[in-house]
C-alpha cells in the first residue's frame, strides 16, 4: 500500500534510472529493494542501502577514470553487485552491456570489442579467467572489476580490482568530490542511451540493440499500468541479465515501480529459492512451467490412493470452472464455487505453495507458444498467468493479454502506446516508446527492421483477430502460400499438433505444394507407456513406428487439430492431408534438428526426398533407406517401408451468429 | 597463479621409521615421511603397498608397533582418532561414510563435533547460549556449502545423491572441522572425468584458500601429477621413492614397481 499513498514518481522528472534510485531512496528509503540468498540466508538490502552502494560504486568507477559515453559490460549470474553496477555506469553517464555469462571466451571477444567496452564488472573466478583469455584481443578494455574474490587471491594483474576494493576507493573519492555523483546523475536524460543489449545470435551475427532510459522506462510503465504492479512486488531474477526479459523485469519495472528484486543463491537452486520466496510476479518462458506442472504429475502418481483420488477429483472441478472463476464470470454455478473453494483447502493451495506461487498474483509467460493444457492448468489453479509478446527492439512488451480475456492461442492486445499494423507479407510491425533508437554500429541492420517514422518489423507473421487480439503464427520468412492460395504457416501446425502429449516433433510442408502434409515423430516415452497399458508388444521407436494402433492414435491427434484449423478462417486451409510417421526419431546429432532443437524443415525435406514425394502422389507406401549416428559416432543405415495414411478434411465453419 | 608460487613451510608432521604388522603380515616397514605446511602430498603405489595403513597411523586408527609420529611438536605412538581429530586432522574415506539418511547440512554439521563445547543434553535444548553457538558452527557449514557449490542439496538426504556429489559432502564434512591437515583416502576413485576435474578444483582450492596441507592416496596418475607439489611411493610396504611430481615420474624404482618386475 505505501506505494499509493506516497506515490507514483513523475517519470517527466525522475527520467533516467539513477534518478528513479535516488526517488526511491528518499521517499521509501526503508523499503527492501533486492535480496540475495547468500549462506543459506535472505540478505536484504533497502533502497537507501542500494543508493549508498551504488554511489560508493559509481564514485570508485570515476576514480578508475570512467568517462561518460564509456560502455561497462557485466557477465555473471543474477547478482545485486551485478544489477548496481548498471546502475553505477549510468550514473556516470556510461552504458552498461550486460553479457550472456555462459557464453565462452571467444563469443564474449565479439561482443567486448565491438561495443569497445572499457571496463568489465565479472561474477568470479570463472568470468575473470575467461576474459584475461581474450583481453589481449581486446584493446579497450582497462579494468576487469570482480564481485566473489575466492580463488583470485593471487591474481596479480594491475588491472584487476575486487568490486570491494573499488568502493572503498569510491569512499574516498567521494570527500574530494562531495557533489560530483549528484551532479552527475542530473546531467543523464530520458534521451540518453541507457544500455546495449546483443540478441543472442542464434541467427546470424549477434546485434546491439540500443535502448533508450526513455524506452525501457516507458514499455515497464506501460506494463506496469496495464497489469497494476505496485511497489510491494516481489520478483526473483534468474533469467540472463543479457537478456531484455531480465532487464525489464528485474531492473525497469522494480526502478519504476520500487518493488523488491530477489537473485537466488545459484542457478541450481533457482527452484528452491522460488519455494522460499514465494513471488507475487513471476516471469518465465513456458518450459518451466512446463518442467513444474511434470514434477508435480509424477510425484502425484507416487502418492498414496486416497492423495491421488482427491488429487484428480478436484483437479476436474478447477478444470470445469477454475479459469472462469480467475476471470470473474458470472455464470459459475454455486455448488462448483463450493466445491472450488473446498477444493482451495484441500488440494490447490497445498499445491500452490509447493509450487512457490502461494503469494502469486500475475505471471507472464513469452518465448515461445505454451501449450494449451499447461496455460489452462494454471489458470484453473487460480494462477493469473498470461502470454506475452515482444522483442529486445520493443525493450519487450507489444502485447499482453489483457484480465478477464484471455485466449489461449493469442497473445493479447497491444499494451497501450504501442501501434501495430500487418504488413503486405503479413509479418506483424509496431511503432512503440519502447522501440529502440538503433543497432549498435549497424545502420545497415537498422535501416533494414526500423523506418523512418518508427515503424519496426519483428519477422514474425501474424494477424488481428475479431477481438482485436494478436495471433503469432510463425516466423515471417517461413511463412508461404498454398498453391490454392491459402496461407501456410508451417510452425503454427507443427506446435498445435506437438501440443498433443504423445507427438514429439511434427514437420509441415505445404509451401507451393497443393495440400500441407506432414512427418510425424511420436513421444517414445507417451506412446510406450500407452502400448504396455493396451497390451501391445514391442521392440521400440522403430517397431512402434509402423504398428497401425499408432498410425490410428495419432491420426485422432490430427484429426482433432484439422477440426480446429477449420475453425480458423485464416487458417482453414492448411488442414493436414497426408501425414506419415518417421521411422526413426529426428536427431541433433544427423543434422536434423538444431541444438536447441529446433527442426530444420529444409534439411528434413532434402533428406528423405522420397517421401516427400510420396506424401504428395498417390502412393500408400513408401520405402526409405536413411542413415544414422550413433550415440558413439559410428554411422549405420536403417531401411524401412513407411506407410502414409490420409487424414480427414473438415470444411471451413461459418461462424455462428 | 601457478601451485610451485605458493610458500610451503615447515615440518608439521613427521612419522619415523613407521613399521606396522598384522600378525604375520607386514604392512609398513621402516618408512619415515615428512609433510610440511601448505603442501599437498600424494602417496601412490600399487595396491596393496600399504597406502591407507600409512594414513590409518597418522590419524590413530592403527598403533603402529615401531616407530613415532610427530605432530605439532608432539611425539607419540599411539594416540585416539578422535584425539587426532581434535588436534586439527580430518579425512575422507575410501568407501565413502556417511550418515546416508541424514541431510547433507546435518552431514556436514557432524563435522563440527569435535568443536562443539556442550554436551547432548544442552544440544538438545534450541535456547540461550546453545543457539548462539549453534548459529556458529551452521555458518561454518554455510562456508563449507557455498565453497563447494552444493547449496541445491542442502536439505537432501545423502543416500539419495550420485556417487560423486557424496564424495564432495565427504570432504565437506572434513573440513567442517576447520582442519590444518586434511587426509584424504582416494578421493576420486569411481568418478568420471567432469567429476574428478571439480574435485581437483576443489583440492587445490582448499590448499589455497585455506593454506590446509593436504595428504592425499590416489590412483589417477594423471590427478596426482597435477595437484601434488611432492610425491611419495610405497611399494610392499617399503618407500621406494619420495619427491616432486618430475623426479618421481623418472624414478627406475617407481617405473618397475608400477610395470611389474619381479621381486
Amino acid at each position: 500500500m505505501g506505494w499509493m499513498v506516497r506515490g507514483a514518481p513523475d517519470l517527466s522528472v525522475h527520467d533516467t534510472f539513477p534518478k528513479l534510485m535516488l526517488y526511491h531512496a528518499a521517499v521509501r528509503g526503508a523499503h527492501p529493494a533486492w535480496r540475495e540468498k547468500d549462506f543459506g540466508i535472505w540478505q536484504t538490502w533497502n533502497w537507501s542501502e542500494v543508493a549508498q552502494e551504488v554511489r560508493a560504486f559509481a564514485m570508485g568507477l570515476k576514480a578508475l577514470g570512467f568517462r561518460r559515453g564509456d560502455r561497462l559490460a557485466i557477465v555473471g549470474d543474477n547478482r545485486p553487485h551485478l544489477y548496481w553496477s548498471m546502475l553505477a555506469a549510468q550514473s556516470l553517464g556510461g552504458v552498461p552491456v550486460p553479457m550472456y555469462q555462459d557464453a565462452v571466451a571467444n563469443e564474449m571477444r565479439y561482443v567486448l570489442s565491438h561495443a569497445e567496452v572499457r571496463f568489465a564488472v565479472v561474477e568470479d573466478q570463472e568470468q575473470v579467467d575467461k576474459l584475461l583469455e581474450i583481453k589481449s584481443d581486446c584493446a579497450t578494455l582497462d579494468h576487469i572489476i570482480f564481485n566473489d574474490p575466492r580463488g583470485l587471491r593471487n591474481y596479480s594483474q594491475p588491472f584487476l580490482t575486487s568490486f570491494a576494493k573499488v568502493q572503498e576507493l569510491g569512499r574516498g573519492e567521494e570527500s574530494t568530490h562531495p557533489d560530483f555523483f549528484e551532479d552527475s546523475v542530473a546531467q543523464g536524460k530520458a534521451q540518453d542511451l541507457s544500455v546495449i543489449l546483443y540478441t543472442s545470435g542464434t541467427t546470424g551475427q549477434s546485434k546491439g540493440v540500443m535502448l533508450a532510459f526513455s524506452n525501457v522506462i516507458m514499455s515497464a510503465k506501460g506494463a506496469i499500468d496495464f497489469d497494476r504492479l505496485t511497489g510491494d512486488e516481489e520478483v526473483l531474477a534468474y533469467l540472463p541479465m543479457a537478456w531484455v526479459g531480465d532487464h525489464i523485469y528485474s531492473f525497469g519495472e522494480s526502478l519504476v515501480a520500487g518493488f523488491c528484486v530477489a537473485c537466488p543463491e545459484s542457478s541450481n537452486t533457482v527452484m528452491h529459492d522460488l519455494r522460499e520466496l514465494g513471488p507475487t510476479f513471476f516471469f518465465a518462458p513456458p518450459r518451466i512451467f512446463e518442467n513444474l506442472l511434470t514434477q508435480v504429475m509424477i510425484r502425484m502418481e507416487d502418492a498414496g490412493r486416497i492423495k491421488r483420488s482427491m488429487f484428480h477429483y478436484f483437479m476436474a472441478v478447477a478444470k470445469r470452472c477454475g479459469a472462469a472463476i480467475l476471470d470473474g464470470n458470472k455464470q459459475v454455478s454455486l455448488s462448483d464455487r463450493l466445491l472450488y473453494a473446498l477444493g482451495r483447502i484441500l488440494v490447490y493451495g497445498p499445491l500452490l505453495n509447493v509450487l512457490g506461487f502461494t503469494r502469486i498474483r500475475l505471471a507472464h509467460t513469452a518465448g515461445e507458444a505454451i501449450g494449451p493444457d499447461i496455460f489452462r492448468f494454471y489458470r484453473s489453479l487460480g494462477v493469473n498467468i498470461k502470454q506475452i509478446y515482444g522483442s529486445t527492439e520493443a525493450s519487450v512488451f507489444i502485447t499482453i493479454q489483457p484480465d478477464g480475456m484471455i485466449k489461449d492461442d493469442t497473445v493479447g492486445v497491444p499494451v497501450p502506446g504501442v501501434e501495430l499494423k500487418m504488413a503486405d507479407s503479413g509479418e506483424v510491425l509496431f511503432r512503440s516508446p519502447g522501440a529502440f533508437l538503433a543497432y549498435f554500429k549497424n545502420d545497415e541492420g537498422t535501416k533494414a527492421t526500423k523506418t523512418d517514422d518508427g515503424w519496426v518489423s519483428t519477422g514474425d507473421a501474424g494477424f488481428l483477430d475479431d477481438d482485436g487480439h494478436l495471433k503469432i503464427i510463425d516466423r515471417a520468412k517461413d511463412v508461404g502460400k498454398l498453391n490454392t492460395g491459402g496461407m501456410f504457416a508451417p510452425k503454427y501446425i507443427e506446435n498445435k499438433l506437438k501440443f498433443f502429449p504423445f507427438i514429439k516433433e511434427a514437420v509441415a510442408y505445404g509451401d507451393g505444394r497443393d495440400y500441407v502434409a506432414c512427418f510425424l515423430n511420436f513421444d517414445i516415452e507417451a506412446v510406450g507407456n500407452w502400448a504396455e497399458r493396451k497390451g501391445l508388444a514391442y521392440s521400440g521407436y522403430n517397431d512402434l513406428a509402423c504398428k497401425p494402433e499408432v498410425y490410428s492414435l495419432l491420426a485422432d491427434c490430427v484429426d482433432q487439430v484439422n477440426r480446429d484449423l477449420a475453425n480458423d478462417p485464416h487458417l482453414s486451409a492448411s488442414q493436414v492431408k497426408r501425414f506419415l510417421i518417421l521411422h526413426k526419431e529426428l536427431d541433433a546429432d544427423d543434422g536434423e534438428l538444431t541444438r536447441t532443437r529446433k527442426v530444420r524443415r529444409g534439411f528434413i525435406a532434402e533428406k528423405y526426398a522420397e517421401l516427400v514425394t510420396a506424401l504428395y502422389s498417390g502412393q500408400s507406401h513408401c520405402d526409405i533407406e536413411a542413415q544414422v549416428t550413433f550415440e558413439d559416432g559410428r554411422k549405420g543405415t536403417i531401411k524401412a517401408n513407411i506407410a502414409i495414411q490420409d487424414a480427414q478434411i473438415y470444411q471451413p465453419m461459418k461462424k455462428a451468429g | 597463479m601457478s601451485v610451485s608460487e605458493k610458500q610451503i613451510g615447515d615440518v608439521i608432521l613427521r612419522c619415523d621409521n613407521i613399521s606396522l604388522s598384522f600378525g604375520g603380515v607386514r604392512a609398513l616397514t621402516n618408512i619415515s615421511i615428512d609433510v610440511r605446511e601448505h603442501e599437498i602430498l600424494a602417496i601412490i603405489g600399487p595396491n596393496g603397498a600399504g597406502k591407507s595403513s600409512m594414513l590409518n597411523v597418522i590419524n590413530g586408527v592403527y598403533h603402529p608397533q615401531e616407530g613415532s609420529v610427530t605432530y605439532q611438536g608432539q611425539t607419540r605412538r599411539a594416540m585416539k582418532p578422535h584425539e587426532t581429530a581434535r588436534h586439527g586432522i580430518a579425512r575422507t574415506f575410501q568407501n565413502i561414510a556417511l550418515f546416508k539418511g541424514m541431510s547433507v547440512l546435518d552431514n556436514i554439521m557432524t563435522g563440527r563435533y569435535t568443536k562443539m563445547k556442550r554436551n547432548f543434553l544442552w544440544q538438545a535444548l534450541y535456547v540461550g547460549p546453545n543457539l548462539k553457538e549453534e548459529i556458529e558452527h551452521r555458518e561454518v557449514c554455510e562456508r563449507v556449502i557455498d565453497f563447494l557449490q552444493i547449496e541445491n542439496i542442502r536439505k537432501t538426504p545423502v543416500g539419495r545423491l550420485p556417487y560423486g556429489l557424496q564424495k564432495r559432502v565427504e570432504l565437506g564434512r572434513a573440513l567442517a572441522a576447520e582442519p590444518q591437515l586434511l587426509l584424504l583416502d582416494e578421493p576420486m576413485a569411481g568418478m568420471n572425468v567432469e567429476e574428478k576435474e571439480d574435485m581437483c578444483r576443489f583440492i587445490l582450492d582448499v590448499n589455497d584458500e585455506f593454506g590446509t596441507t593436504i595428504v592425499l592416496i590416489e590412483h589417477d596418475m594423471g590427478v596426482v601429477m597435477d595437484i601434488s607439489d611432492r610425491v611419495a611411493v610405497l611399494d610392499y610396504g617399503k618407500k621406494i621413492a619420495d619427491g616432486s611430481p618430475a623426479e618421481v615420474r623418472a624414478n627406475q624404482d617407481v617405473i618397475d614397481a608400477y610395470l611389474g618386475v619381479a621381486h
